[in-house]
């Protein structure tokens, strides 16, 4: 019943369909974000008004092309979207495309820490829940799995906080690395931003511990949130593999249980959690969000927080845009992998 | 076409008899043991929610707002004590009496989130569904992007659009549940939209058709009925995402003017700094509300979706009913973007093999791949 335009091999024709299905999903998400914020009125009379003169506020948005018709706005934005000028932020003057690129940085970082907190704790606590099913181990690791969805990051911040470092005054409040460290490592070249990688290449062993002290909480408070829907993830699909024949069939042979589970069932048990992964990457970058803003972690979110509170949303907008495009093609690189991974995704 | 679909929606295309009014004791009934436990411990604690949402006024000790009773000033940051059980906040007022008042905020936005989005997730999904063609696939595209989104994004553009970014009178409550409606309408659209694909070449749509039913009769009377068994349940999940998503937004200040209502979102915001300080008291009630909320919608969420899920009941296997609730458990709000379903779809399974995005862990539990 379809048009043959499409390669014959199952899985070219399903990278091709899915590849072709980023461009509106991402056209939508910007043209939704551009009208939803534009309601509101112009950006310049958000961010300033009030601040300056009627007759100030006119000129700046006369220069600015604010008072033009929407959709002429709406055209030129996508066209300079598509050169990867996402504008200047009214209130500091920064670049939006600087603002991505160096505090975007600061998101990967967070969000890689958070990913290596939710595989450590979510694998092996998944997989001890599938083993001992139903039993004491269970429950508990069941009930941890559903504690840590139902904390929000932010109040999990807190605790770890109130534990860490104000009581235990283990590990510092907020912040990426110690004022001092913060600007000696400015001076790395060539600078990632990456505090870690900047560390590393300013080659002093105190400045690695002093960023890696800094991330751990954050860290944690990210990637317990994940780690919850990772346990639950593991455990189940532990469990369904569980069921196949050719696990019973190693039983049979006498396969020891644990010998089970580890060559046996887990492998093919993650082939779906790469699925969610994918989902995983807009709940974490959601959730880095309200983690920056509690540890006052100078990433995306932090900066969209900043920004949203100063209206400035030129700068919000640029931000919310980079993010869902950012969504959108890590989840076609999650499908892909998974489409080589899995050959059932190709039907 | 009917014979496609059939063949391939395991599960789907022979739902069990609707049952009938509010499932309540039945539910109950049908569960044992630790089950039942749960949901016995979760239906406690929404019923201790809601009567302190109700009865907020009439048990705080002091309004939400207030930091002087008597002409006498609370003080600020005071330690709990025989006058302040959960002591005072950085502004003065009484933390216990902001925790009460916070549940009725919660409530409000919960109730307003959860109807709303059935109003509009539901005609839409079944509309699309029913009547499928172009204006399907739009529909399908556009909610799969906003679907994608992170949710609380989606929940502070929103805001924005509604607000203008400042306080209103009408921003408040109704401005944070509408910007939570956006985030679920897709999530309704999902689960409604597939069903009804699933059943509209049923005989008994077909005969439906035959007797002359106009469209919205077959949909709201024939239709409807059978596509309604997961809505229960992601009424319940999405309440507990619908707390979540309002103390987001009340912790970036986007949420509901500290004068007009007390959230916990915003009380967690404001205790920040107070954490740094050793002030333990001013973050840690709000939190443990939002917690034990959450807790106890997600635990009857999952117990309902245990007995009401009939995609359950029709797989068979000796997995307890507990897992597989939990296989599904992850569905509406965990599952993979299925965007290729829609556009794959030579306009007649849109429905993937196993119904794809509603359990990631059950697609086929028998895939017999060579152990390594």
């Amino acid at each position: 019943m379809a048009v043959r335009i499409l390669p014959r091999s199952p899985l070219l024709r399903y990278l091709a369909v899915r590849l072709a299905l980023i461009v509106p999903t991402v056209l939508i998400l910007v043209t939704v974000v551009f009208f939803f914020m534009r309601v509101v009125g112009d950006p310049i009379t958000a961010a300033l008004g009030g601040r300056l003169s009627p007759d100030q506020l006119a000129a700046r948005r006369t220069a600015a092309g604010f008072d033009r018709p929407i959709l002429n706005q709406y055209l030129e934005y996508l066209g300079r979207l598509l050169h990867g000028d996402f504008g200047t932020a009214l209130t500091d003057r920064r670049q939006i495309s600087e603002v991505l690129v160096t505090n975007g940085a600061a998101t990967l970082e967070l969000t890689f820490w958070a990913l290596i907190v939710a595989f450590a704790v979510g694998v092996p606590l998944g997989r001890l829940a599938a083993r001992y099913r139903d039993r004491i181990g269970d429950v508990s690791i069941r009930v941890f799995a559903i504690l840590v969805y139902a904390a929000p990051v932010f109040f999990l911040g807190l605790l770890l906080k109130l534990l860490f470092s104000s009581t235990l005054g283990w590990l510092p409040a907020s912040g990426r690395a110690a004022p001092a460290v913060a600007l000696e490592l400015q001076h790395v070249t060539p600078r990632t931003n990456i505090m870690i990688v900047d560390a590393i290449l300013y080659g002093d062993t105190g400045y690695v511990f002093d960023v890696l002290r800094h991330a751990i909480m954050p860290a944690l408070a990210l990637g317990l949130l994940t780690a919850g829907v990772f346990i639950r993830l593991i455990r189940i699909n532990l469990l369904e593999t569980m069921r196949t024949d050719y696990v019973m069939a190693a039983r049979a042979r006498g396969v020891s249980e644990a010998k089970v589970v580890r060559k046996h069932a887990f492998r093919n048990a993650l082939v779906p959690i790469v699925t969610v992964m994918g989902m995983q990457i807009a709940m974490m970058l959601g959730g880095a969000i309200l983690t920056e803003t509690t540890f006052e972690w100078q990433g995306l979110g932090y900066m969209l927080t900043h920004y949203l509170l100063a209206r400035d949303f030129v700068a919000v907008q640029g931000i919310v845009t980079a993010i869902a495009v950012v969504v959108a093609v890590t989840s076609f690189l999650i499908d892909i992998i998974n489409a080589l991974v899995d050959p059932r995704v190709r039907y | 076409m009917s014979a496609v679909i059939s063949a391939e929606t395991t599960g789907l295309e022979a739902p069990p008899p609707r049952r009938r009014g509010i499932p309540g004791t039945a539910v109950l009934r049908q569960t044992h043991g630790l089950q039942r436990g749960i949901l016995i411990a979760g239906l406690i604690m929404i019923v201790v929610f809601v009567l302190v949402a109700v009865l907020a006024p009439v048990i705080a000790p002091y309004g939400f707002n207030d930091d002087r009773a008597h002409g006498v000033i609370f003080g600020t940051q005071q330690a709990p004590s025989a006058a302040h059980w959960f002591g005072t906040t950085v502004g003065g007022q009484d933390v216990l009496a902001r925790v009460l008042f916070g549940a009725r905020t919660a409530l409000e936005v919960i109730v307003l989130a959860v109807a709303l989005s059935l109003l509009v997730g539901v005609p839409l999904g079944l509309i699309s569904g029913y009547l499928g063609g172009r204006l399907d696939r739009v529909l399908v595209l556009i909610t799969d992007a906003l679907y994608a989104f992170p949710s609380l994004l989606l929940a502070i553009v929103v805001s924005i659009m509604i607000t203008g970014g400042r306080s209103t009178p009408l921003g408040g409550i109704l401005a944070a549940a509408i910007s939570i409606t956006v985030v679920f309408v897709p999530q309704y659209f999902r689960v409604v939209r597939n069903a009804a694909v699933a059943v509209r070449h049923e005989p008994y749509v077909d005969s439906a058709r035959i007797t002359g039913a106009t469209p919205t009769r077959i949909m709201f009377k024939h239709v409807l009925p059978n596509v309604s068994q997961t809505i229960p349940v992601l009424a319940t999940l999405n309440a507990s995402e619908a707390i979540l998503t309002l103390a987001g937004l009340g912790f970036l200040g986007f949420g509901i003017e500290p004068s007009a209502a007390a959230e916990w979102g915003y009380d967690l915001k404001k205790a920040l700094s107070d954490a740094t300080n050793g002030i333990w008291w001013t973050g840690m009630f709000p939190g443990l509300a939002i917690v034990l909320v959450v807790l106890g919608v997600t635990l009857v969420g999952e117990s309902l979706n245990d007995v009401l899920n009939p995609l359950l009941r029709t797989r068979g296997g000796g997995a307890t009913t507990a897992d597989e609730a939990e296989i599904a458990g992850l569905g509406p709000n965990d599952s993979p973007l299925d965007p290729e379903i829609a556009g794959l779809g030579p306009n007649d399974s849109p429905l993937d093999p196993g119904g794809g995005g509603l359990d990631p862990g059950g697609a086929a539990p028998g895939v017999a791949e060579e152990p390594a």
